[in-house]
């Protein structure tokens, strides 16, 4: 379970990118946070592992409390959180195998990472996940050498080899075609239910949004707008996160999807 | 209506052009002037005939000579392998201390390794060699350590920018999963800079070898011991042979690292 509280992030410049941000994930919940490009969804998830660190308020994970702990407590934390990015942000020069093994960090010492010789249940575990996103053969190549979908399944079977307790997961699809998109979503979403893994999904895709997580939260200038079921998120809601549009036809693709 | 019209410099851009231009000129004429005061025109007018006469006293090479070429060439080589060694050991630290993204401590210790830089870098290796053989005798050794040097300025200045050009998403992605300062070192920034680091190494050596031949000219040891030698005692098909032996060497050198840096990439 994650809990946000009164979260709020100004950076040096003095933009505030979020302002008084509150919710609770229970465990096995995918959340599909939206809102316009700059709302601060990007700042929100990266306030939860602390890439960015919040100017105040408190996130707790479990019974941690994230915010205020030391470096080497705030390890231990961050390899209970997976994060998966927009550009797969793999090491393109390494191998797929390296790059799931990567995962590992935060567990094994500096030794055993520098000379690739990882515990064998890391490894077992590794196949186990490149084969669960269908990966297996494509071990020893290098990451570069993988195409957009396939380096965005490496990425999420780097961010399960953590045994995470909760995914951060910013724009999934937005570098991949409609089609690998759908598939990647469903992967993640059966990967959650699988896992009863909680989640936190950037979208700027509001028809997928809809389709794929059970709960939407809206954000614009850094507040919170909407939270509810997708259900409930209709013209005026849309109006309110993303300000005056015909939004009727996103309705059309949503039921067509 | 009148039609538009638009101009790429407003007018006073293009009067400051046109001054700019005009000074430029006028410098050009009066440096020519200083450049050439003490010249005496008749060594010029003379210049075709003098270079042809050296050229014909250089001709034939002394092929022979080559007997005595060998060792020196193989130190020349060793200065230039074994010194840009030292300096790519000596700047690796330095170049992490210099870069933005991972040195320690922005206020102390990243000037400080700007400063070791800008000082290899400002020091011609010849000068390196010349204050070395004063310090610890002429030699090998004080070639080797004035490439040396030379190179960690260079080398530092390179992969430094190479290491602040690196994609902060990946760092980022590393950093996310727990890993130690030490592990996003070995993990995110060392694979993105490798080809970079692996070129400028061979580069600097391409270099080194050019500039050991020279330092022998100061008593650093290598092929320039005999180039001073030859000069001194106007032994000039001797010279030419020299020459030879250095065009082969520099062109196989810089064979050797196209190739190298090929397979790199």
């Amino acid at each position: 379970m994650l809990s946000v509280s009164n979260v709020s992030k100004t950076y040096a410049a003095g933009d505030k990118a979020l302002d008084d941000v509150s919710f609770t994930i229970p465990s096995g919940q995918v959340v599909g946070l939206i809102g316009p490009s700059g709302a601060g969804k990007s700042t929100l998830i990266r306030c939860v592992n602390r890439l960015v660190e919040p100017s105040s308020g408190t996130i707790t994970l479990g019974d941690t409390p994230i915010t205020g702990l030391s470096a080497g407590e705030l390890r231990a934390v961050r390899r209970r959180i997976g994060m998966i990015f927009q550009e797969y942000a793999l090491v393109e020069r390494l191998t797929v195998m390296e790059n799931v093994l990567s995962g590992r960090l935060g567990y094994v010492s500096f030794w055993r990472s520098l000379l690739r010789r990882y515990p064998s249940t890391d490894v077992q575990k590794a196949y186990a996940l490149l084969d669960r996103v269908g990966l297996i053969d494509h071990a020893s190549k290098r990451a570069d050498a993988l195409s957009g979908g396939q380096r965005q399944r490496v990425g999420i079977a780097r961010a399960l080899e953590q045994d995470p307790e909760l995914l951060l997961i910013d724009e999934p699809t937005a570098s991949l075609d409609p089609k690998t998109s759908r598939q990647i979503m469903r992967l993640l979403i059966e990967i959650c239910n699988e896992r009863q893994l909680p989640a936190i999904i950037n979208i700027h895709d509001v028809v997928l949004a809809r389709q794929f997580t059970e709960r939407i939260i809206g954000l614009q200038a850094g507040r919170i707008v909407f939270d509810g079921p997708p259900s409930e998120l209709n013209e005026t809601v849309l109006t309110k996160i993303y300000g005056e549009e015909d939004w009727t036809t996103l309705d059309n693709e949503s039921e067509a999807a | 209506m009148s039609e538009a019209t638009w101009q790429y410099r407003t007018p006073r851009k293009r009067l400051f052009l046109w001054a700019g231009w005009l000074c430029f000129v006028a410098l050009c004429v009066y440096c020519w002037q200083v450049m050439t005061q003490d010249t005496i025109w008749y060594f010029v007018t003379d210049a075709p005939k003098q270079a042809a006469d050296l050229g014909a006293r250089m001709m034939p090479p002394k092929w022979s000579y080559m007997d005595k070429l060998w060792i020196p060439l193989w130190d020349t080589l060793n200065i230039a392998t074994l010194g840009t060694l030292i300096g790519v050991i000596l700047a690796i630290p330095v170049a992490f201390m210099a870069a933005s993204n991972t040195t320690p401590s922005r206020l102390f210790i990243r000037p400080l390794a700007l400063f070791i830089i800008v000082a290899s870098r400002s020091i011609n290796s010849l000068i390196w060699a010349l204050l070395l053989v004063s310090i610890i005798g002429p030699g090998l050794l004080a070639g080797i350590i004035a490439i040396g040097l030379r190179s960690i300025g260079f080398v530092a200045k390179l992969l430094y920018e190479a290491i602040e050009e690196t994609d902060i998403l990946q760092i980022e992605a590393i950093t996310a999963t727990g890993a130690s300062r030490a592990q996003i070192l070995n993990y995110a920034i060392v694979p993105q800079i490798l080809p970079a680091f692996s070129g400028i190494t061979v580069f600097r050596w391409d270099i080194n070898i050019r500039e050991s031949t020279i330092l022998g000219l100061v008593g650093a040891g290598g092929i320039g011991v005999q180039l001073q030698g030859s000069l001194n005692t106007l032994a000039w098909p001797q010279v030419t042979m020299i020459f030879i032996v250095i065009l082969a060497t520099v062109i196989i050198s810089e064979w050797v690292s196209a190739k190298v840096r090929h397979a790199i990439i």
